[in-house]
């Protein structure tokens, strides 16, 4: 065989809102080429109005994200939002945006809960008075129901879920998303630019096959120009119950988040041990928090949202001071 | 679309496809895939894998050829050998792209129209078996991925889970998304089944148990077995090692041979 070896051919979609949509070297050969040409796959500047106007009670917009599928997101997000809600005081929403895999319902003890409408819109389902979820599992009649459905179908439903749900006023909106770096998560993006998204929370674990697709999804936050909030690594660690000692069951072989976030420059929000109650509290729908607040793991969870709500506090008065 | 078999195509000399599925993520496909590989290729079969996951490829690292290139030939995109001997090969999005850390940002549309070119242009030569490793979930990846091979009359699908509630429940809906595309289930195998210190050899379920081998028995489809998590299968992942030739002794390797095995049973039943 010839010789001739494939340089990348792939150089980036520039992005379906972008000026040059449907229009760079790279749309060539591309199926949705028309479309982006026409500038049909850019979000209407009334779509963007109506968005702003539904979501003008939201406070703080965290988006949690990881390239690589399993590390933890869903169970950080739903832990997140306990943490946040713990405080009566606020009003918390979280919106789980994977439309294939949505984990959210059932760590939130929401299984079999239905989406009810009224004259404002479709209601989230309310974990407690100031905690509301939103999820597609919530819109299926059995557990077996697969979501086999082509990404304009999913960003069409993230559109829904934004314009469609009366999520009042809610001082943190956490948005769950799936593992990569595809439709849900430029939808996500676009559809939100109208707010701001105060940042990204991305999970990861210890080793490098997590490593090598987190560096990517943090590569697509500096390309959408998402802010990052910091890194969680998840799974850091495991202690025997019954001898103490400590094994690295995903070893860190490349420096693990640490050396990451030190390479790309991103803050290291912390570090949380595995512990077999946190599977255990997701699965029966429990506040691993709540249920196991001794465990090392919840003292490292507890630092993690709080760095995490310093942080949205600080952007607010930022944008205050800017007003 | 194609309506008759091509005799002449790249994959009309690969005896028998399946492919890798699991409605969630980070449960072991990249892994399973992988060890499945060196494990028929243990047996002398010949083995390629194609890699669809295009946002997160895992497959070249795993065999330490993430530095290698892809080259193009008459008959189309050649594969990267793991070796000399050519035994096992391998295609994916890992090997295209310029800058290793580059996100892929691609919709449906563009991912649909690799994976298509996956399918038809990569010359795989004679393999044994083609295996695919796949994302999670049930989109674009997994639609265009199974239209693409409908003509190639795929062995099956092997599902990956982890043993807890949350995972088996989106497992579940994998198992519809075969049912309603007419994928075969070859199996289930239930992926970090246990931990058994290797300090203390006290095992424990750090992500529960059993969860996998039940959801086989209420759908009706056969448990291929359980792999308990073993750090020295992790480490060969990080490192791209043979882990099936390096660590015969080690708490994987039995329950990753008798999946191998199984295949290897089932196929010389006759049944493709």
């Amino acid at each position: 065989c010839g010789a001739a070896a494939l340089t990348s051919l792939f150089v980036d979609c520039p992005g379906t809102s972008s000026a040059r949509a449907g229009r760079a070297a790279a749309c060539q050969g591309c199926p949705n080429q028309r479309l982006c040409a026409a500038g049909a796959a850019a979000v209407d500047p009334a779509e963007a109005a109506e968005l702003r106007e539904r979501l003008r009670g939201v406070k703080h917009t965290v988006v949690v994200l990881s390239g690589k599928g399993g590390v933890g997101k869903s169970t950080f997000s739903a832990l997140l939002a306990h943490g946040l809600a713990a405080d009566g005081s606020k009003q918390v929403a979280l919106l789980d945006i994977d439309i294939c895999g949505p984990s959210i319902p059932k760590m939130m003890g929401l299984e079999g809960e239905q989406v009810h409408q009224s004259g404002s819109g479709w209601s989230p389902v309310y974990v407690e008075e100031n905690l509301g979820v939103m999820s597609v599992g919530f819109l299926l009649s059995s557990p077996d129901d697969a979501v086999i459905w082509r990404g304009p179908k999913k960003n069409g439903l993230i559109k829904q879920f934004l314009r469609d749900v009366d999520w009042g006023e809610v001082d943190y909106l956490i948005v769950d998303t799936p593992p990569g770096t595809s439709d849900e998560h430029l939808s996500i993006v676009q559809y939100l630019s109208a707010l701001h998204i105060d940042g990204a929370v991305i999970i990861t674990t210890p080793q490098e096959v997590s490593l090598q697709d987190v560096r990517k999804e943090i590569n697509f936050c500096h390309k959408v120009k998402v802010p990052i909030i910091g890194v969680v690594e998840n799974m850091s660690g495991f202690v025997c119950p019954k001898c103490k000692k400590e094994s690295q069951i995903f070893p860190p072989t490349t420096g693990g988040a640490e050396k990451m976030c030190q390479d790309l420059n991103v803050s290291l929000l912390g570090k949380v041990p595995l512990d077999p109650q946190i599977g255990r509290s997701c699965d029966k729908g429990q506040s691993f928090l709540s249920e196991v607040p001794e465990s090392p793991a919840t003292s490292s969870y507890r630092n993690i949202i709080q760095r995490i709500q310093e942080y949205c506090d600080q952007h607010h008065s930022q944008e205050e001071k800017t007003i | 679309m194609l309506s008759f078999l091509p005799e002449g195509s790249n994959l009309g000399g690969v005896r028998h496809i399946l492919l890798v599925l699991s409605g969630k993520g980070g449960v072991g496909k990249s892994t399973i895939s992988t060890e499945l590989a060196l494990s028929l290729r243990h047996s002398g079969k010949k083995v390629g894998i194609l890699d669809v996951d295009l946002c997160g490829p895992s497959i070249p690292r795993m065999f330490k050829v993430q530095d290698s290139d892809v080259h193009q030939c008459d008959a189309g995109w050649v594969p990267v050998f793991v070796d000399q001997e050519k035994s096992i090969s391998l295609m994916s999005i890992g090997f295209l792209l310029e800058k290793p850390d580059d996100a892929v940002v691609w919709r449906g549309p563009k991912k649909n129209a690799l994976i298509k070119q996956f399918v038809a242009d990569v010359a795989w030569g004679e393999l044994d078996f083609l295996i695919v490793d796949t994302p999670p979930g049930t989109s674009d990846e997994h639609i265009s991925t199974v239209e693409a091979l409908r003509p190639y009359k795929p062995l099956g699908a092997i599902l990956v889970t982890t043993p807890q509630a949350v995972s088996v429940g989106d497992v579940r809906r994998e198992l519809t998304f075969c049912k309603k595309t007419g994928l075969r289930v070859l199996g289930i195998v239930e992926n970090m089944s246990g931990f058994v210190c290797p300090h203390c050899s006290e095992c424990t379920n750090i992500f529960s148990k059993g969860g996998g081998e039940e959801l086989a028995k209420h759908a009706g489809v056969p448990f291929l077995g359980s792999v308990p998590l073993d750090p020295q299968l992790s480490q060969s992942l990080e490192d791209g090692r043979d882990f099936i030739q390096e660590f015969p002794k080690s708490s994987a390797f039995p329950a990753l041979t008798h999946i191998a095995q199984q295949i290897l049973d089932g196929v010389s039943q006759g049944s493709s």
